[in-house]
């Protein structure tokens, strides 16, 4: 029987990682992901998990040491948050592009500066077009299910990318939650060893990372680019598995209240879970809202994204990062793209930043944007994005 | 829409790794050349082997038809010089070198 256990997030998400088997763990110890790799390193020096754990002097060494070891067909695991993840940011367009499945938990947190460790999405979305599948968890159980999951579509000889679960730093991480541990023969039935496509074997020599000039770049980016695509099957393939092991039933994209909704939030990561809080308490009062969380970032689930919000009239997308200088922010564009893609016009798309640095979300400020977002639209004032809750 | 790229994209190995070993050896370095290529005045010669020892690209091999002489490879040589600066009785030289010519051998008579 599967335990169900009082445990902090970070530690549930390295035991999600122990009982997957890996075989290497490499990282650097960062704010707020410094738990995940501080149990990994306990369980491998106590002989619980048969795992090298690489220690190494800076995150770009850290990825660097996951390419290779996924390279020699190892199993393997890293995690980093923030300035972690952008001194990783060359390599991880190596990983990507090499096809090399490494998984990663990312703890969100604000890029500095001014220096912040506390969480918010502008470190995973300076990294978007990385080239990985990239997954948001809501809450624990999400996180120990979602790695699970990372590894297995990671891992799939269909898809043969790097993967990342994203969960919030702090509101995750270091809280505790009933979660439920899978027994390990069930995750051994989910997730069988790793069988990699290619591996540096000096029996069979081949080189792996190499140069490509004008005459061929245009056509690697392309089968990196449709391969990732293509992964959206296998994502939404692998969450069936999921629910069939462990009953436990994931989507691409998640609802809540949404069929009869006028208006729509969007989020991404924990903030769905307080939105939903919210919606309750609007729901009570007669507003017709609802909530749509986007759990599968990249690929981007664009169908089953246009079949949540088509229903309604307005739709809220709340970032947690801002792209200075763009036309809105990162999911705001991303949104306002696709809805221009497939001539959708008749959606008002309100887009708050909100949740900055580890600014607190809460419900009552949901219910104000909102308030604020349907004026908007009443007054048919010009979508727009805007930092909300600004000290004046 | 022109095609441009030299392989199709569908058939590229997995992240466009190279599946053999020993691959460099087919990169044509030698097209790098720019207008003009060493040549070797075989009268001013003294066999050191020099040229062999210290062309970077190892395009200088001992000619089997001529012993003692080292004969030049055009198919990896990129036209560095450092052989002509090398040479101790400046027996190098550089020859003008039309990009529609091809050459075998390009050494001395």
């Amino acid at each position: 029987m599967a335990q169900r256990v009082g445990i902090e997030v970070s530690l549930a998400c390295a035991e999600a990682v122990k009982l997957a088997r890996t075989d290497v763990v490499s990282a650097y110890p960062i704010t707020p992901q410094t738990h995940i790799v501080e149990h990994l390193a306990e369980l491998v020096a106590n002989g619980e998990l048969e795992a090298d754990f690489i220690p190494v002097e800076s995150e770009h060494s850290a990825m660097s040491a996951c390419i290779g070891s996924v390279a020699a067909g190892a199993r393997t695991f890293t995690s980093s948050s923030a300035q972690g993840l952008a001194l990783m940011h060359e390599m991880l367009f190596i990983a990507s592009a090499m096809r090399l499945p490494v998984v990663m938990a990312v703890a969100n947190r604000a890029l500095s500066g001014p220096l912040n460790i506390w969480n918010d999405h502008s470190d995973i979305m300076a990294e978007r077009d990385i080239g990985w599948v990239q997954t948001f968890a809501e809450n624990g159980q999400e996180v120990v299910d979602l790695t699970l999951h990372a590894f297995k579509v990671a891992e799939d000889p269909r898809v043969s990318l790097p993967t990342a679960i994203n969960m919030d730093g702090f509101i995750l991480t270091h809280v505790i939650e009933s979660i439920e541990l899978p027994d390990q023969k069930d995750v051994d039935a989910y997730l069988p060893p790793f069988k990699p496509l290619q591996i540096l074997d000096p029996g069979r020599p081949r080189s792996l990372g190499v140069v490509g000039g004008p005459e061929i770049y245009t056509e690697a980016r392309k089968a990196e680019t449709v391969a990732l695509e293509n992964a959206y099957a296998v994502v939404t393939e692998h969450f069936e598995g999921l629910r069939k092991q462990f009953g436990r039933a994931y989507k691409p994209v998640e609802t809540y209240k949404s069929e009869d909704a006028e208006v729509l939030f969007i989020t991404m990561g924990s903030l769905g879970q307080t939105c939903m809080s919210a919606v309750d308490e609007m729901r009570a009062a007669g507003r017709k809202a609802g909530v749509v969380r986007i759990r599968l970032w990249r690929p981007f689930p664009a169908g089953d994204f246009i079949d949540a919000v088509k229903g309604a009239r307005q739709i809220i997308v709340c970032d947690r990062a801002i792209s200075p200088g763009a036309c809105a922010a990162p999911v705001g564009a991303e949104i306002k793209s696709l809805l221009f893609n497939r001539k959708i016009n008749n959606i008002y798309v309100s887009n708050p930043i909100i949740g900055l640095g580890g600014r607190d979300v809460t419900r009552q400020f949901f219910k104000d944007i909102y308030a604020q977002a349907v004026k908007d639209a009443a007054s048919g004032k010009p979508m727009a994005t805007e930092i909300m809750g600004v000290k004046e | 829409m022109a095609k441009e790229g030299l392989h199709s994209w569908e058939k590229l190995p997995l992240g466009c790794s190279v599946p053999e070993a020993g691959s460099a050896a087919a990169y044509n370095t030698g097209d790098w050349r720019s207008g003009r290529f060493p040549f070797t005045q075989r009268e001013s010669c003294i066999k050191c082997g020099l040229c062999y020892i210290m062309c970077p690209d190892i395009c200088y091999h001992p000619d089997p038809q001529a012993e003692g002489y080292y004969t030049w490879d055009s198919f990896y040589c990129k036209g560095c010089g450092i052989c002509i600066h090398e040479c101790p009785k400046k027996a190098i030289v550089w020859k003008d070198e039309k990009e529609e010519e091809e050459y075998g051998s390009a050494c001395g008579d």
